[in-house]
């Protein structure tokens, strides 16, 4: 494996839960600024099963190492739509309260997996400097 | 790349919100005017939205929100007895405005509301992006 490879390995873990976070930020925001949208429905990414599948699918391959990108395809058939606490008159399922509690636990957790990144990307900074 | 998409998206949140309350100020100024023919009356106008689908939600753009098409409230104006309006007709009858103030004022401050929440968007993206550039700093 060549230098580059073995960063890729290193990193590319962090870089597909940054991705997968930023994208849900991006749905939830989208949600909320569709909140007076006649006829728009609320959605989301579903983490959980696309994790799911991914689990499945490294059982199959006998935990032979797996892609950690995660593909436009497999995002959206996770995608689901919010079922509304309560019904509106123009059809719009967008609950302003929900999605901004939503949308900050998004922002966070975007947070959280930067501070992930951040401890890789510091240990090998230290690696290369050899302290 | 998903977080900068995020700016444009709230970019056109904020757009069609200015439109609504573009609207609505000019539905409220012109409350007052008064008309000698019904068809010559002034309506309340609104925007239509509709949402732009992007490509994670299955649609091909990038996502937000657009302004379709301005419509005129449907109501019928009120006839009012103002015989010495230089505007009313033989009978001494004006065509008043169908603006109703109160559900103006609740649309302004709806449209307010969603725009105040689509600067809250701006800022923590804003506040992610830089969190995430500032990982590669120097330390």
């Amino acid at each position: 494996m060549s230098i580059l490879g073995k960063y890729e390995s290193y990193l590319g873990f962090s870089q597909a839960a940054l991705d997968i976070k930023a994208r849900r930020v991006q749905v939830i925001s989208e949600n909320i600024i569709n909140a007076s949208t006649p006829n728009y429905r609320a959605k989301d990414i579903n983490f959980e099963k696309i994790l799911g599948d991914r689990l499945k699918q490294a059982e199959l391959n006998d935990h032979a190492s797996v892609n950690t990108k995660i593909s436009s395809r497999e995002v959206q058939a996770s995608m689901f739509y919010r079922i509304p606490l309560s019904p509106s008159v123009d059809n719009n399922t967008v609950e302003i309260g929900v999605e901004q509690a939503k949308f900050g636990q998004a922002t966070s957790d975007y947070q959280a997996s930067l501070q992930f990144f951040e401890g890789k990307v510091s240990s090998l900074f230290k690696a290369i400097r050899g302290e | 790349m998903a977080l900068s998409d995020i700016l444009n998206i709230a970019g056109s949140g904020m757009n069609a919100q200015v439109v609504r309350m573009n609207t609505t100020a000019s539905n409220l100024a012109n409350a007052g005017v008064v008309s000698t023919t019904e068809a010559g009356a002034f309506r309340a106008r609104r925007p239509v939205f509709e949402a732009i689908l992007s490509s994670i939600s299955g649609g091909a753009d990038q996502g937000g929100v657009r302004v379709t098409e301005i419509i005129s409230d449907g109501s019928s104006p009120k006839r009012v007895f103002e015989p010495t309006n230089p505007a009313s007709d033989e009978e001494g009858y004006v065509y008043a405005s169908n603006v109703n103030e109160v559900a103006e004022l609740i649309e302004m401050l709806d449209a307010s509301r969603a725009y105040q929440n689509n600067v809250e968007v701006v800022t923590a993206t804003r506040n992610l992006l830089s969190s995430t550039l500032e990982v590669l700093k120097t330390r």
